[in-house]
């Protein structure tokens, strides 16, 4: 896909302006997620800015994310980075054969008190 | 008073408690929760993408039919309460997405009329704590009790709108009425590491392990909270004290707790 359309795409599905961003680093500073990324909710912000996409599409940051909304809120300048996240991965995810969490693999996955929202909360994140 | 209810899944499910205790509580303060026929799951979490519809029509439904009754709508789940009020903050102020949704149900244009309560809201804004203080006959006097908000209660704070987002009230004011000690501690509103438990339960035990221990060290004997996978997470990742849901502990306050068919 042509980036230009994808960066379009993705601004609009987020309703997020990444050109607010003023670099402050407070949203990668809060992610309870941050260890485990290998792009930080910063990154994403500026990788789209810079239509630097690609590498976002195929990194497992984006099954990271908790969507717990600590970026969201505590961005002083409201850029909600957490919701480009999202929007990359659903570019991701939409993709014919590219769920990212397949029902074969859940069984394996639960326990006797795995509560069913665990399950539905994945499958909404991860699959489409 | 009567007000539509909205359970959930898991409160049908692994969280039977949370559900039946809500309703025998909310009896005994003078609510009655109608539970609204023929909900459908409200999928866990809040897709922010503005051009998904199919996965917030479930939430929307839930809202006309409390719409159709002329109630409330009110939850008890954090995560349910969570996606319903970011679907109606959508259908009130996304025209383009509402547009879609109101052509895809046929049915009266809805675009966000019914107004959405927590259980926590609906015993602070409605019935009243100090209402709630005056029905308990067990008062948990001395206990210690930590609340978890969690990420779902209070963020985006620009919606949810249910109390300051970093520095809350509402569970330990919760906590007071029922005669208890809250404790306040730093990571009350933090993630317990939500749905990554199933791909990364790693991920899941730190963060979880974070929450009990900086609750624990501020001197917590127990942890109160309102979502089912929070309790979850807490349990499995290693809380040596106990960890109930709210609905439990007001159950047991205002006595009708041994009258829960479990």
């Amino acid at each position: 896909m042509n980036n230009k359309y994808l960066y379009e795409d993705l601004l609009r599905m987020s309703g997020v302006n990444p050109k607010k961003c003023m670099r402050c680093g407070k949203c990668s500073a809060t992610c309870p997620a941050y260890d485990e990324m290998e792009y930080h909710p910063h990154q994403f912000v500026s990788m789209v800015e810079n239509g630097d996409i690609e590498p976002l599409l195929n990194s497992d940051s984006l099954y990271k994310c908790l969507t717990c909304f600590a970026c969201v809120d505590r961005c002083p300048r409201g850029v909600e980075p957490a919701k480009l996240v999202e929007a990359v991965r659903l570019a991701a995810v939409r993709k014919q054969g590219a769920n990212h969490l397949k029902a074969d693999s859940v069984p394996d996955m639960l326990d006797d008190e795995t509560p069913q929202q665990l399950i539905v909360s994945a499958f909404r994140k991860y699959s489409k | 008073m009567k007000v539509a209810y909205f359970p959930g899944c898991t409160l049908k499910n692994k969280a039977k408690e949370l559900d039946d205790y809500a309703r025998k509580s909310a009896e005994a303060l003078g609510v009655t929760l109608e539970e609204i026929e023929e909900w459908q799951c409200c999928g866990g979490v809040f897709t922010t993408a503005r051009d998904e519809v199919a996965t917030k029509l479930s939430s929307v439904r839930a809202l006309v039919a409390a719409k159709n009754k002329e109630q409330p709508l009110v939850t008890v789940c954090s995560a349910c309460h969570n996606v319903i009020k970011q679907t109606n903050h959508a259908m009130q102020t996304d025209k383009e997405f509402a547009d879609k949704v109101n052509r895809y149900m046929g049915e009266e244009p809805y675009s966000g009329e019914t107004q959405v309560y927590h259980y926590l809201e609906l015993l602070r804004d409605v019935v009243g704590f100090d209402a709630v203080k005056e029905k308990v006959v067990n008062k948990l006097a001395g206990k210690k009790i930590a609340a978890y908000y969690g990420c779902l209660l209070l963020r985006p704070n620009s919606v949810m709108k249910m109390d300051d987002p970093e520095n809350p009230s509402i569970m330990e004011d919760f906590i007071r009425a029922i005669g208890a000690d809250a404790i306040v501690y730093a990571n009350r509103n933090e993630c317990c590491g939500g749905y990554i438990a199933m791909e990364s339960p790693d991920l899941a035990k730190k963060k979880s392990n974070a929450v009990i221990e900086n609750a624990k060290a501020a001197g917590a004997e127990m942890i109160i909270t309102a979502c089912p996978l929070c309790k979850y997470n807490l349990i499995k990742n290693g809380a040596d004290i106990p960890v109930v849901y709210f609905t439990e502990l007001l159950a047991e306050a205002l006595g009708v707790k041994e009258d829960t068919n479990e």
